[in-house]
């Protein structure tokens, strides 16, 4: 696709098709298997920018990262940001991705003002809160299914500098976790890496990370582009618990006194793992797997994390940095949108196949014994029951798929068991 | 002219991060005001647009009138339309190869006689035309086209020795495969570059006032050793 004029082809192609952005979703939802992938990169203008409100209109292909270059130097930043910048804004609405300051601002979603939506029968819905609302709720978080999102209007904020005033908290154990996340409710930024290897009186050790926007005027200079790349891939046996648990224990300790701050550039804050591309080679041919949950307040929080944090420090599969986070209690916008209040955690795993496929069902199991879920967008394994018990209202949403439109996920979890 | 061409449209944004006042010609409208919006979302002072089909040489002396008007004085001219044709058709029907060789090589003639003079009057100006590698040797894959951007070197080769010393300079681009429309039916491989590599070299290239310029830059030794081959061995090779 270069024009949002492309579609739709004159000719719809017999096999469905799906759309997909920057590829960045580390499951099957921009997959699809003996279909036509309607890739969106090049629908990467912007339309209109207003400095007065912030309120940018862009074609959705465009990346959080060409946002940024752009917003930064005129002092705004996005309103959510997930943990790569290498997403493109149709991505974020389509998976209505999440970030550090979900506890008090929700969603991406809920920061979008319109877009518009194109249908395969050459329908073209601009939705709104107000305008079309039934599409605008299934579309965020609608995995692309329900047409191709061409262009978005969504409110960045102002900001006064690039840097970010940062304290990070060394923890140990979820209480600690639980209380520093009390403490911290009105931090804008809040997140913790954890420690899902150490065990014993070492159990869930982390660092707690909080930030917010510096407020003292500093030159908003543009970034420089990355220019590390991780060259080969990694052998299998170079991730093993040992090599792992050296480095998360060289992480724990390189803060050494309980409690740090300090300014710090927004990139590394936000995307420490951006500054190297291809990072993901690190975990070999293989590749890797993400888990992501989230465990509601309601059915003991607690209990349900420490019951996956136990499977997975026992099967000895875990990888570095596993991250925590507690969500707000801000509505997400989309009909299939993930975060709920609660804690969320979310984590890499080498694929070394029935090992880990194992695990995995083990703590998809755990999570819907405590009413959670898992996100759509990081899942590869997920089974079409635990999908449809986790998302119920998936029946209601399959009403907005486009009837041209699949992908490999979504034939993944609504086949009948 | 051909502002909706990847690789203009990647040069312009460059450009409308520094402010400049446009001038953009194309035959699509919507593209067009796409394009516009783009870049005056970027920063650009101002854009004007004209709709029209540039291979209608008629056309191009009002066209081109207007956009000295529009922009007071042209300081830049960036040719970037064209089409990559189909040499299976252009081999067996000459009228086919006649319309490629009208859109690649009289049209961006007629304009760079037009240009050529006012810069010339001028005693100022860059006109960048994008020809390509393709122009360095004929080889049977895409002869056609190799034609038309061929013989657009030479005659930018003749124009260049006319007018650099009135202060004009020629440059010619000769971009290797970029990933644009234009290649999309290509199978993509490690030489495609992205066009804004492209448009960051053309830039490059007029800050340093080179006359010919291949990119990316490793597109220049590839084409060395290709026009090197002697005709005993080209003629039996597949290229």
């Amino acid at each position: 696709m270069h024009w949002a004029s492309d579609f739709p082809p004159q000719s719809l192609p017999a096999t469905p098709m799906l759309p997909v952005g920057a590829g960045r979703s580390y499951g099957d939802v921009c997959l699809l298997d003996h279909g036509t992938l309607l890739t969106t990169r090049s629908l990467d203008r912007f339309c209109h920018f207003d400095p007065a409100t912030g309120i940018l209109r862009c074609e959705a292909g465009a990346t959080l990262a060409e946002i940024l270059e752009f917003a930064v130097p005129r002092g705004f930043f996005l309103p959510v940001t997930p943990g790569t910048k290498y997403v493109t804004v149709g991505g974020a609405i389509a998976n209505d991705v999440h970030g550090k300051n979900h506890h008090l601002v929700g969603t991406f979603g809920r920061h979008l003002l319109r877009f518009e939506l194109l249908r395969s029968d050459g329908t073209r819905l601009l939705c709104s809160p107000a305008q079309n609302p039934e599409w605008f709720r299934a579309t965020i978080g609608g995995m692309g299914l329900t047409g191709l999102i061409s262009w978005a209007e969504i409110r960045l904020r102002p900001i006064v500098s690039r840097q970010i005033r940062y304290q990070g908290t060394k923890f140990v154990g979820l209480e600690e976790f639980a209380a520093l996340s009390r403490a911290a409710a009105h931090s804008e930024y809040t997140v913790a890496w954890l420690d899902c290897v150490a065990r014993g009186r070492n159990f869930a050790r982390g660092i707690f990370m909080q930030g917010q926007h510096s407020e003292e005027p500093q030159p908003l200079r543009p970034s420089k582009p990355a220019h590390l790349t991780f060259p080969i891939d990694l052998p299998e046996f170079a991730l093993n618990p040992f090599s792992v648990g050296l480095f998360n224990a060289l992480y724990y300790n390189k803060q050494l006194a309980k409690q740090k701050t300090g300014f710090v550039d927004y990139e590394p804050f936000f995307y420490p793992l951006d500054s190297v591309l291809q990072w993901n080679r690190i975990y070999g041919k293989s590749g890797l797997l993400q888990f992501q949950c989230v465990i509601p307040w309601e059915h003991g929080t607690q209990s349900g994390i420490v019951r996956i944090l136990e499977a997975i420090t026992a099967s000895g599969l875990a990888s570095f940095l596993a991250v925590l986070k507690v969500f707000g209690d801000k509505p997400s916008p989309g009909l299939l949108s993930f975060p709920m209040p609660g804690i969320t955690l979310a984590l890499d795993f080498p694929i070394r196949q029935q090992l880990s496929f194992a695990l995995f069902d083990r703590l998809a199991r755990i999570t819907l014994e405590h009413g959670g879920k898992l996100y759509p967008a990081k899942d590869a394994r997920m089974t079409a029951p635990q999908f449809q018990a986790f998302y119920p209202q998936w029946r209601e949403f399959a009403q907005y798929v486009d009837p041209r439109f699949s992908s490999a996920f979504w034939q993944r979890v609504t086949q009948l068991a | 002219m051909g502002a909706t061409s990847a690789i203009a449209i990647a040069t312009c944004r460059r450009l409308a991060a520094r402010n400049a006042n446009f001038y953009l010609v194309a035959r699509s409208e919507p593209k067009l005001q796409a394009v516009a919006a783009d870049l005056l979302t970027r920063g650009a002072s101002a854009v004007t647009l004209n709709v029209m089909d540039l291979d209608d040489p008629a056309q191009h002396p009002p066209m081109l009138a207007s956009a000295a008007a529009a922009l007071g004085q042209i300081d830049l001219a960036l040719i970037a339309h064209g089409v990559l044709g189909d040499q299976q058709q252009a081999q067996s029907d000459y009228s086919s190869a006649e319309a490629i060789l009208r859109t690649n090589l009289l049209s961006p003639i007629s304009l760079c006689t037009w240009l050529g003079n006012y810069f010339a009057a001028q005693r100022s100006g860059v006109l960048a035309v994008i020809s390509s590698v393709a122009g360095d040797r004929g080889r049977q894959s895409n002869y056609v086209y190799g034609t038309s951007k061929g013989a657009l070197n030479i005659f930018l080769d003749g124009l260049r020795n006319r007018v650099d010393r009135l202060g004009v300079q020629v440059l010619t681009i000769r971009p290797g495969f970029v990933a644009t429309p234009m290649t999309a039916h290509l199978r993509r491989n490690a030489l495609f570059a992205d066009p804004d590599t492209i448009a960051r070299g053309i830039l490059q290239a007029i800050r340093r006032r080179k006359d010919v310029v291949y990119l990316p830059p490793v597109w220049a030794a590839i084409m060395f050793v290709i026009r090197g081959i002697p005709q005993a061995i080209f003629k039996k090779l597949n290229m």
